[in-house]
């Protein structure tokens, strides 16, 4: 089999592109979640209230009460503007950890896969030792040893992620090494990195953006987590996990607070995971849909 | 058998060092000094002192490793810093509490997962099975620490059905009833995401089945559509739905944590939790070093299970 020339694979990519316009919750996720994306990014400039002005005047007002279009929290901060800047942060969370652990995945992927022998012994073991704990536990484990913080949750998540990137990138590249176009650069005595980075890395990259893609929004939701349990983001942040947990004590008095930032959180998770699924759909259409 | 067994026992043990040594290392890397962290600015040298000298600081790290985990190994886990009690039975007991509110919520997955995508299988391509698809995602979708509380709110503040918080009554409580009637809400949150996967896995496994020979034997035969899909279909779509049950462990173990902060469930998330705000490194080794070890081993038996109904495995 020889590689696949750019323009197939570019043809490739329109179909899928197509197939994807064509799954219409797809669509309309896509168009939510680049609403919401888009108004945390402009956050600074559509004009919003401080998100961290007190006013306790105002305390657990109700959505539409004195100008709080979704109320206001536990010290009279305009609850709507806190959801928008917590998206800030909470979004970052997400895409900030996935792209360091697939950085990190990537090239440890890369060098068990190519090299073996002792490194891929090495790091797999290394590997299954993060694997022996489940996901949540091990980026608190991660949070025991650094410290609580947003950095130190952004660094456990992105790591516990690690062990995920690395097997996915291994099996593919373990899965290219028989291919005629890498065994015909290696008989020519093409460099190893050289290899790795012109004929490997562009047949790996592409899967392993569809599974990032659909890790976002796990590594947001898990970020979110964080907070919620106090080892992530710390007051006064407007983070959605932070927000749930101060939310959560005034579940009697004030269920909206609990209840919009939950809401947020996982708003975002679904129009990922239905994006992703219709990107899955839409990159195999043998499978049916399920 | 035993080949494969012997094979996978003796993988387990060089990763169960290597969550010894992870599980060692969380008190070295953290910055600074970590008994001035634990006992906070107002320690004593003298204190200090004694603390290092009993945690074994004052030695090489290679040292501190080997003498850690032979007191380990001994069961001498150490004492909190925090509730001044010795680690290994306050994990322990914590341990089972965890344990139960784990496994009755993958025991609830399971029966509702295979029910459901059972049922979406048998009413395939109708609008049943896709509200059931669309519910699925949004059972997935939906963090766990939200719908905690969703439930919470709505069955204990709202409705006042059943009980928000703890594990037995603090009046008058403390009988089997009294337990379970506790267990309903943290269960009932915990199982929604895994029974959301494994109601998917069902249902594709048993869609993909039945398109096998023999499935359209049966049916030639003029079985009901009941008899196909639960005596033929379920059998050989068994396998895959029991890889989704068993990864959901990981889920219910980290899940806990959430849920037992949401319903102050007694178990050992909360206990990981509290003890990392409050620097108490004993507490969070033993507890993280128990439900890693724990988690290891539970795997060995699920793959172990699976190779004794899947004989191919054992050669992988």
């Amino acid at each position: 089999m020889t590689r696949p020339s750019a323009h197939r694979r570019d043809s490739e990519w329109v179909r899928v592109l197509r197939q994807l316009v064509r799954d219409r919750t797809a669509v309309v996720s896509f168009f939510a979640l680049c609403a919401l994306l888009l108004a945390s990014l402009l956050a600074p400039y559509l004009g919003l209230p401080d998100p961290n002005i007190i006013d306790l005047g105002h305390r657990l007002d109700g959505p539409g009460e004195n100008g709080h279009l979704l109320g206001a929290d536990e010290f009279g901060r305009d609850y709507l503007t806190r959801l928008i800047w917590g998206g800030r942060i909470s979004i970052t969370i997400g895409f900030f950890a996935v792209i360091l652990s697939l950085c990190i995945g990537l090239l440890l992927g890369l060098l068990t896969g190519y090299l073996r022998g002792v490194w891929d012994l090495t790091i797999m073991r290394f590997v299954d030792v993060l694997m022996a704990f489940p996901y949540i536990l091990l980026a608190i484990t991660i949070v025991a040893a650094l410290g609580p913080g947003l950095r130190n949750t952004m660094i456990a998540l992105a790591v516990a992620g690690v062990p995920y990137y690395t097997r996915i990138v291994r099996g593919s590249v373990l899965g290219l090494m028989d291919k005629e176009f890498i065994l015909a650069a290696r008989a020519v005595g093409t460099p190893p990195l050289r290899i790795i980075v012109k004929h490997i890395l562009p047949n790996v990259i592409a899967p392993m953006i569809v599974a990032a893609t659909l890790d976002v929004g796990w590594m947001i939701m898990a970020g979110a987590g964080m907070s919620f349990l106090g080892l992530g983001a710390q007051p006064p942040d407007a983070e959605w996990g932070l927000m749930l947990s101060n939310g959560s004590k005034y579940l009697r008095a004030a269920p909206h607070l609990s209840l919009f930032a939950g809401m947020a959180i996982s708003l975002v998770v679904l129009a990922l995971n239905f994006i992703g699924d219709g990107l899955r759909d839409a990159l195999d259409p043998k499978v049916q849909r399920f | 058998m035993t080949g494969y067994l012997v094979r996978r026992i003796l993988w387990l043990l060089p990763v169960l060092v290597g969550v010894t040594f992870l599980v060692f290392l969380t008190m070295h890397l953290a910055p600074g000094d970590p008994v001035k962290i634990m006992l906070g600015p107002r320690a004593t040298e003298e204190t200090l002192n004694r603390v290092r000298t009993e945690l074994g600081l004052d030695r090489p790290m290679p040292v501190q490793y080997v003498s850690w985990i032979s007191r380990v190994l001994a069961g001498d886990w150490g004492r909190s810093i925090q509730l001044r009690r010795r680690v290994l039975p306050l994990v322990s007991s914590r341990f089972a509490s965890t344990a139960l509110l784990g496994f009755s919520a993958l025991f609830l997955a399971s029966l509702g997962g295979i029910g459901a995508g059972i049922a979406a299988a048998f009413k395939r391509h109708t609008a049943w099975d896709r509200m059931f698809t669309f519910l699925a995602i949004v059972g997935f979708s939906i963090p766990v620490f939200w719908f905690g509380l969703i439930l919470q709110f709505i069955f204990g503040v709202r409705l006042g059905w059943l009980p928000t918080s703890g594990m037995i009554a603090s009046i008058g409580g403390g009988g089997a009833w009294d337990m379970v009637y506790h267990l309903i809400l943290p269960v009932a949150a915990l199982a929604a995401e895994p029974m959301a996967l494994i109601a998917r896995m069902t249902r594709s496994s048993m869609l993909e089945v039945i398109q096998e020979d023999y499935i359209r034997t049966a049916r030639s035969k003029g079985l009901t559509e009941k008899v196909v899909l639960l005596k033929h279909a379920l059998r050989n779509a068994f396998v895959p739905i029991l890889t989704v049950i068993g990864m959901q462990l990981g889920f219910v173990f980290a899940g806990s944590v959430f849920v037992e902060a949401i319903f102050s469930w007694p178990g050992v998330g909360n206990l990981i939790v509290n003890g990392i705000l409050a620097r108490d490194f004993p507490i969070v080794q033993g507890s993280i070093l128990l439900i890693a070890s724990s988690y290891v081993l539970i795997n060995l038996l699920v793959d172990v299970s699976y190779a004794y109904v899947t004989p191919q495995l054992r050669y992988d």
